[in-house]
């Protein structure tokens, strides 16, 4: 390497740490400051805590006074359930678009895919209306229908790709030993999906999990609320006690960052895999 | 693509293909016409509606139309707030995709360390829910904990500091840098890809003929990442168009100061479910709705016949 390229990598290196820098180090100080005491919040706000500064009152009187709890397990079955069907049916619809030739296949593509550019938000006083005469208003139920419809066509267009990729060879041979279509798609076909499971959460799951509008037009009480808008509210309520604010914000910050740094890598690959391009 | 359907498919007995068609397609395509496409039909259709105080629903045409753009107490805040959208879009536009041009070049280099570890850290931002992000940001820049007081004032710009959240002139563009700040790492990853996806033999053959990296960047890379670039940004216009949540979680339904930073979105919400200072009015909401799909629909438009088109044509 000649001193001219060790400059230049040297300055390539600086820009992209300056910048994740600026990427992490708002999340850094905001989960950093809820573990200490409120003097040090504001005394020294870049300061690690350490043994005299350390203080967990914040996280206390968020238990205390939230369902945070119930917020989670609220978001967590409502992600689970909504990402389990948007796969499966989303993984069917794409096997029978890709895999059988019928009238009318290519008009009911463009159907679907309608969802993916529009946002179904727009439909909201219908959904409104909807749930409340039949009765889901204020459920996880509603909730969950519409996070799958409105992940779907996203989804449906992510595994058409992939199954396209599959080799002909491994269905027909299934096709002349007999075995029946569903038992191709379900035993041959599904589990070859798995890597796209990746793809399709960043780009319909993540999505769930953050959503507020959703939660905050169709849930009115706190058994129902998720972690976006359960935080939200307590945040709105509670905005002058800076130490319950801090733990509140960092409480739904870390599930996301653990479950992150551990997927990064698929997540990574999924996104720059191909499947929009 | 009739060589991807094998023989067998194509053979099968028309009754055999309907009750498969049926199992395979018939729960998404059931949930997906009755929660999506159903509601913004049936939105629609309220639109042309009104409501009587009693509860009855009557048919009057675009009448609720004419009020949105014509009777000033609504088209007065329905202006503003398509204004707001529009510097929203603009800056995410002229911040977000050079920087995230800027970022996936430096990332595509050839033979750079450490390149997982920055392309997860960048990345981390897109991943929080807008509320977390937004209330951080709001905590960050607030005079009280005078933490972005103090980084100017550590590099002797301490007087350029302005609760800049808060004012009339500066809301809605720190709100909007906000939002490009977090979502900077879509355009980045999409076209990092792009640039990935680039023969090597096309840089190879730039090399030879003596171009340097930044002349190969753009005359080379950059024209040819062209398709990504207009997809990220009508994906930034939809989203930005229907964008909601920051400027929730910031400033509330009342998108202060001075409605300062109301976009259609917080504008919906508040004809639609009501606030402090008006009822819900379901079917105006509606007409909000409707109004905000024809813009998005203008939008994509614009991308299939103009930008798409033209890509295709200077294809190679």
């Amino acid at each position: 390497m000649t001193a001219e390229q060790r400059a230049r990598s040297l300055g390539v290196h600086l820009v992209l740490i300056a910048y994740s820098l600026l990427a992490v180090g708002p999340i850094l100080l905001v989960v950093m400051n809820s573990f200490k005491t409120r003097s040090a919040i504001f005394g020294s706000p870049l300061a690690p805590p350490d043994a005299t500064t350390f203080s967990l009152v914040g996280y206390e009187k968020v238990f205390r006074s939230s369902h945070i709890l119930t917020y989670y397990s609220n978001s967590l079955i409502v992600t689970l359930v909504s990402m389990a069907l948007v796969l499966l049916f989303g993984a069917m619809a794409a096997w029978a678009l890709t895999e059988y030739r019928f009238r009318g296949s290519t008009a009911l593509a463009l159907f679907l895919s309608i969802g993916i550019m529009v946002p179904i938000r727009l439909g909201s006083v219908a959904i409104l209306n909807m749930m409340r005469s039949a009765g889901l208003n204020d459920t996880l139920t509603a909730l969950i229908l519409v996070y799958v419809a409105q992940g779907l066509p996203m989804s449906i267009f992510i595994l058409s790709e992939f199954i396209q990729q599959i080799p002909k060879d491994l269905r027909d041979a299934a096709r002349c030993d007999g075995v029946p279509e569903t038992r191709i798609f379900f035993e041959v076909v599904a589990p070859l999906l798995r890597p796209a499971i990746a793809t399709v959460a960043v780009f319909t799951i993540v999505p769930i999990w953050n959503d507020l509008w959703f939660p905050l037009i169709l849930t009115s009480s706190d058994s129902t609320h998720t972690v976006t808008l359960g935080v939200q509210q307590f945040l709105g309520q509670y905005i002058t006690d800076w130490n319950s604010v801090l733990a509140a914000l960092s409480m739904a910050i870390l599930p996301v960052v653990v479950i992150y740094v551990i997927l990064s890598r698929q997540l990574i690959a999924g996104l720059t895999s191909g499947a929009v391009k | 693509m009739p060589e991807s359907v094998s023989n067998i498919t194509a053979q099968m007995p028309r009754a055999k293909l309907a009750g498969l068609l049926l199992f395979f397609l018939g729960p998404a395509v059931a949930i997906y016409s009755l929660f999506s496409i159903y509601p913004l039909v049936a939105t629609m259709a309220l639109s042309t509606y009104t409501s009587d105080p009693s509860g009855g629903r009557h048919f009057v045409g675009l009448a609720n139309f004419q009020t949105l753009l014509g009777d000033a107490l609504w088209s007065k805040p329905f202006w503003n707030a398509f204004g707001n959208n529009l510097i929203f879009f603009a800056v995410h536009m002229c911040v977000q995709n050079p920087i995230g041009i800027a970022l996936a070049g430096l990332l595509s280099l050839p033979g750079l360390r450490l390149k997982g570890f920055y392309r997860t850290v960048m990345f981390l931002p897109t991943m929080l829910s807008v509320v977390i992000v937004g209330f951080s940001w709001n905590l960050i820049l607030s005079p009280l904990w005078g933490v972005a007081s103090g980084a100017l004032k550590a590099v002797g710009l301490g007087s350029l500091f302005a609760p800049w959240l808060g004012l009339e002139s500066s809301a809605l563009v720190t709100l909007s840098l906000i939002s490009v700040w977090q979502f900077v790492g879509i355009p980045m990853m999409l076209i990092y890809a792009a640039l990935l996806n680039i023969p090597d033999e096309l840089i190879d053959a730039a090399r030879v003929d003596g171009l340097g990296h930044f002349r190969i960047f753009f005359h080379i890379k950059l024209p040819l990442v062209l398709p990504t670039i207009s997809l990220v940004s009508v994906l930034t216009f939809v989203a930005n168009f229907n964008a909601f949540d920051l400027i929730y979680s910031v400033k509330g339904a009342l998108a202060g100061p001075n409605f300062a930073t109301d976009i259609l979105g917080t504008f919906f919400y508040r004809t639609f479910f009501g606030n402090q200072l008006q009822l819900g009015n379901p079917t105006m909401g509606s007409a909000v709705a409707t109004v905000m799909f024809f813009i998005i629909l203008v939008g994509l438009c614009l991308y299939l016949f103009l930008v798409q088109r033209r890509i295709r044509r200077f294809a190679f």
